[in-house]
C-alpha cells in the first residue's frame, strides 16, 4: 500500500464534501421557501430564483458529491482488498484533475444562473455550453477511473492465478463495470445532441429522443450512488459492528444481478410520456421488478450480518440484538439508520416503478420524499458514516468528536422522518415537485397546513449536516494526531468457497447485460434515432 | 440463526429466496389486471407532430372544448410558456373528458390530481389522457414539469357543473 491512494482518495473525498455543502445550503433555501419564508429576495444576487437554487441543489448533491465520493472511495477499497497498489498513480492524478476542470467548467454557468435546467437538463431548455462539456468531462473521468480499476486487477490476477478475487473488490469492478454500461446514454446524449445544439452547430434538438437517452443513464445512474454504499454494508459494516458477513456467495450474486439488470429498465421514468408504446414501457417494469430481487437479497443479507454482530455482542432471541449493535460508533450508527430509512425508499420505489400507478406520483413531491430517502439517506448518511472512519484515516488524526458525530446522526435521521413522508404525503395531494411552491397561481388548502413540516425537516437537516461539516473540518486540521487501525474487511459465514467459479467470471455477465440493454432499448432507440427530425430550437427562459 | 454451519446458511437463504420471486411476481400480475382488464394505462404513442407547425396541424387548429357524445367531452388543449390554451375546460358532473394536448415550445406537464390525468407534453410528440369526473368542483390542471422562471404560474382548471 503506497500513500497514493490515499492522497487520491482525500482528494476527490474533499471536493466531494465542498460540494456537499452547497448542495445543502441551497436545499434549506429551498425547504424554507415551501414553509412559506420569503427567502430569495435576501439572496439576490447570488441565488437568482427558486429554480436557480434547486439546479444547484441537484447538480452538486446528486451529480458532484456522489460521483466525486465514490471516484476516491471505490478504488481506495479495491486497493486495500487486493492489497496492491492502483496500476497508474499518473492515471489517477490524471481522472482526477479531468474531473475538477470538468466541474469548474460546468460550475461557472451553473451558479452564474447560465445552467438553471436542473440535474435532468431536459431540452429544450438550453443551458450554456459550458455545463454539458463539463459534465461530459466528468463522466469520462469516471471511464477512466474504471480502465484503472480493471488494470488494478489484472495485474493482481497475474499474479494470483489460483485465489478468488476477494468481495469488496469483487464489488468495485462490478460497480464501475455497471455505470461504464449505463453512462452510455448520457454520453450519446451530450455528444450527439446537446453539445452540437448548444454550440450552434445544429439548428434543433428533439425532448423524447433526449429524455429517452438521459434515463438509460437515469436509473441505473442510482444504483451507481447505492452500489457502493452496498460496498460498505457487506464488506465492512459487519466487522464493525463484531459480525460476519453472512453470505459471501449471496452477495457477488446481488451484485451480478445489479450488472445485469439496473441499465435496461430506464424507461420506468417515462411511463407518462408519449411517444412510446405502452408494451415498452410493461416491459421496463417487468425489469424494474426483477432488479428488486437483488435489493431483496440485499436487504436480507446485511440483517443478518447485523444479527451476527449482536448476537456476538451477547444477544439472544429475535429482535434484541438489534439494540445490541454498537450505536455508539457514529459510523455504525449513520449507517444502520441509513438501511431502515432505505428500506421504506425501497418500497416507495416499487410503487413508483408499478406502471399505472405511477400516474398518482409521477413529478409529484412524493417523488422528492422518495429521493430523499434513497439518494438523500441511503447514500449520503452512508457515505457520511463511511467519512467517520475514513477521513480520520486518511488524515491520521482522531475523530474531533464522537459526541457530535452521534447527534448529527440522528438529527439526520430524525429530520428526515418529518421531512419525506410529509413530502410524500404532499405528493399523493397533488402537489407538484421543482416548482416555486411559495408562488403558485393554484394554492390547494390540503397543501398549506403541512408546508410548514417541510421547512422544520428541511431546517433540521441543515442543522445536522453543519455539525457534520464541523466535525469534518476539525477532524481534517487541528483534531489529536492517532495513527489509525489498518482497514480490515468482514469475514464471512458462508465464505467464497461456497460461490461457484462462474459467479466470478465477467464475460458472460457482460454479454447478458449488454443483451438485455439491447433487448430493452434497441428497438425504441433505433426507430427515434432514425425517424427523429431536430426541429425543436431551444430557450434560456429563466 | 447464529452458527458457522454452511448448510444451514444455504436453508436460511432459500427461505428469503423462494418469497422474494413471490412477492415481485405476484405484484405485477396484479399490475396487468388493473391496466388491462380495468383499463387503467399509461400515455403510449400517438404520433409526432411538428413543434414548430402547432397551430396548422389538424388536432390543434382551433383548441377548444367540443361535446364528441352525449357525456364525452374532447379537450384539444396546447401547453406553451407559460399557459394552458383553453385554460378552462366546463363540463357537467359524470362526464368523460378525452384530453389531446401537445407543447409548442418545451417540456410541460399535464396533471390533474387524483384523476389519472398525469401525461408529459413533449414537443414533437401527441398526448392523450381521459379521465371521467363524477363530482361538481373546481379541479386544478397543473403543469408539472419545470419549463422556465415562471413555471409555478402555468395552470388551468376544469369545473364541473352540478347537473339540472
Amino acid at each position: 500500500m503506497t500513500r497514493v491512494e490515499q492522497r487520491l482518495a482525500a482528494a476527490n473525498v474533499a471536493v466531494a464534501l465542498v460540494a456537499l455543502f452547497g448542495g445543502v445550503v441551497t436545499g434549506l433555501f429551498q425547504a424554507l421557501e415551501y414553509a412559506g419564508v420569503e427567502i430569495y429576495p435576501s439572496l439576490a444576487p447570488a441565488i437568482r430564483s427558486h429554480y436557480h437554487s434547486v439546479s444547484i441543489h441537484g447538480v452538486l448533491n446528486a451529480l458532484v458529491f456522489t460521483t466525486f465520493f465514490i471516484c476516491g472511495f471505490v478504488p481506495f477499497i479495491l486497493s486495500r482488498s487486493l492489497q496492491a497498489p492502483l496500476a497508474s498513480a499518473r492515471l489517477g492524478w490524471v481522472t482526477f484533475w479531468v474531473m475538477v476542470a470538468g466541474l469548474v467548467l460546468a460550475g461557472i454557468p451553473l451558479v452564474g444562473n447560465a445552467a438553471t435546467v436542473m440535474f435532468t437538463f431536459y431540452p429544450p431548455l438550453k443551458a450554456h455550453w459550458a455545463f454539458y462539456i463539463g459534465l461530459t468531462l466528468v463522466v469520462v473521468g469516471t471511464w477512466l477511473v474504471t480502465l484503472n480499476l480493471v488494470l488494478t486487477w489484472r495485474a493482481w490476477r497475474a499474479r494470483n492465478p489460483d485465489r478468488r478475487t476477494p468481495l469488496a473488490a469483487f464489488m468495485s469492478l462490478v460497480t464501475f463495470a455497471m455505470w461504464t454500461i449505463a453512462s452510455l446514454g448520457l454520453a450519446a446524449e451530450m455528444l450527439v445532441l446537446l453539445i452540437p445544439w448548444s454550440l450552434g452547430l445544429v439548428g434543433g434538438t428533439d425532448a423524447l429522443l433526449a429524455r429517452t437517452l438521459f434515463w438509460f443513464t437515469g436509473h441505473p445512474i442510482v444504483y451507481f450512488w447505492l452500489l457502493p454504499a452496498y460496498i460498505s454494508w457487506y464488506t465492512l459494516v459487519p466487522r464493525q459492528a463484531g459480525g460476519k458477513l453472512f453470505s459471501d456467495p449471496m452477495a457477488r450474486t446481488s451484485f451480478i444481478l445489479f450488472l445485469i439488470l439496473s441499465t435496461p429498465i430506464g424507461i420506468h421514468h417515462q411511463y407518462t410520456d408519449p411517444g412510446i408504446h405502452q408494451g415498452w414501457k410493461l416491459l421496463h417494469a417487468l425489469l424494474t421488478f426483477a432488479v428488486f430481487f437483488p435489493s431483496l437479497l440485499t436487504f436480507f443479507n446485511v440483517t443478518a450480518s447485523l444479527e451476527t454482530a449482536g448476537r456476538a455482542r451477547g444477544a439472544r432471541g429475535w429482535i434484541s440484538w438489534f439494540g445490541k449493535l454498537p450505536w455508539t460508533d457514529p459510523s455504525v450508527a449513520a449507517q444502520v439508520l441509513a438501511m431502515v430509512l432505505f428500506a421504506f425508499g425501497g418500497v416507495g420505489g416499487l410503487i413508483n416503478a408499478s406502471f399505472n400507478v405511477n400516474m398518482v406520483v409521477h413529478n409529484t413531491a412524493y417523488i422528492v420524499g422518495h429521493l430523499h430517502l434513497t439518494v438523500g439517506t441511503a447514500v449520503a448518511l452512508t457515505f457520511m458514516g463511511i467519512t467517520y472512519w475514513l477521513v480520520p484515516h486518511l488524515a491520521g488524526r482522531a475523530l474531533w468528536s464522537r459526541g457530535v458525530a452521534l447527534v448529527q446522526v440522528w438529527l439526520w435521521f430524525g429530520g428526515m422522518l418529518l421531512f419525506s413522508p410529509t413530502l410524500h404525503e404532499l405528493g399523493l395531494r397533488g402537489m407538484p415537485r421543482r416548482t416555486d411552491i411559495g408562488h403558485v397561481s393554484y394554492m390547494q388548502p390540503q397543501w398549506k397546513s403541512l408546508l410548514p413540516l417541510v421547512g422544520i425537516g428541511g431546517a433540521i437537516l441543515f442543522a445536522s449536516a453543519v455539525l457534520y461539516f464541523l466535525n469534518m473540518a476539525l477532524t481534517a486540521t487541528v483534531s489529536r494526531r492517532a495513527p489509525q487501525p489498518a482497514l480490515e474487511f468482514a469475514e464471512a459465514v458462508s465464505g467464497p468457497d461456497h460461490a461457484p467459479a462462474f459467479v466470478d467470471r465477467w464475460r458472460p455477465w457482460l454479454a447478458l447485460a449488454f443483451i438485455l440493454v439491447a433487448i430493452a432499448y434497441g428497438p425504441t432507440l433505433i426507430r427515434l434515432a432514425t425517424t427523429t427530425p431536430l426541429t425543436s430550437p431551444g430557450l434560456r427562459v429563466w | 440463526m447464529a452458527t458457522d454451519r454452511p448448510s444451514t446458511v444455504y436453508l436460511w437463504e432459500l427461505a428469503w429466496i423462494l418469497p422474494s420471486i413471490a412477492l415481485p411476481v405476484g405484484m405485477l400480475a396484479a399490475l396487468a389486471v388493473t391496466a388491462f382488464g380495468a383499463g387503467i394505462n399509461v400515455a403510449g404513442d400517438r404520433g409526432r407532430i411538428d413543434p414548430t407547425k402547432v397551430a396548422e396541424h389538424a388536432l390543434f387548429k382551433e383548441p377548444g372544448v367540443a361535446e364528441i357524445a352525449p357525456g364525452q367531452y374532447e379537450v384539444r388543449m396546447t401547453g406553451q410558456i407559460w399557459a394552458f390554451v383553453p385554460n378552462e375546460v366546463r363540463v357537467p358532473a359524470g362526464s368523460t373528458v378525452h384530453f389531446w394536448a401537445t407543447s409548442k415550445d418545451l417540456v410541460h406537464g399535464l396533471f390533474v390530481p387524483r384523476h389519472n390525468v398525469n401525461v408529459m407534453l413533449l414537443p414533437g410528440q401527441i398526448s392523450h389522457a381521459q379521465a371521467r369526473f363524477d363530482t361538481p368542483g373546481e379541479y386544478p390542471i397543473i403543469c408539472h414539469e419545470y419549463c422556465g422562471i415562471a413555471h409555478h404560474t402555468m395552470a388551468g382548471k376544469i369545473i364541473v357543473e352540478a347537473r339540472r
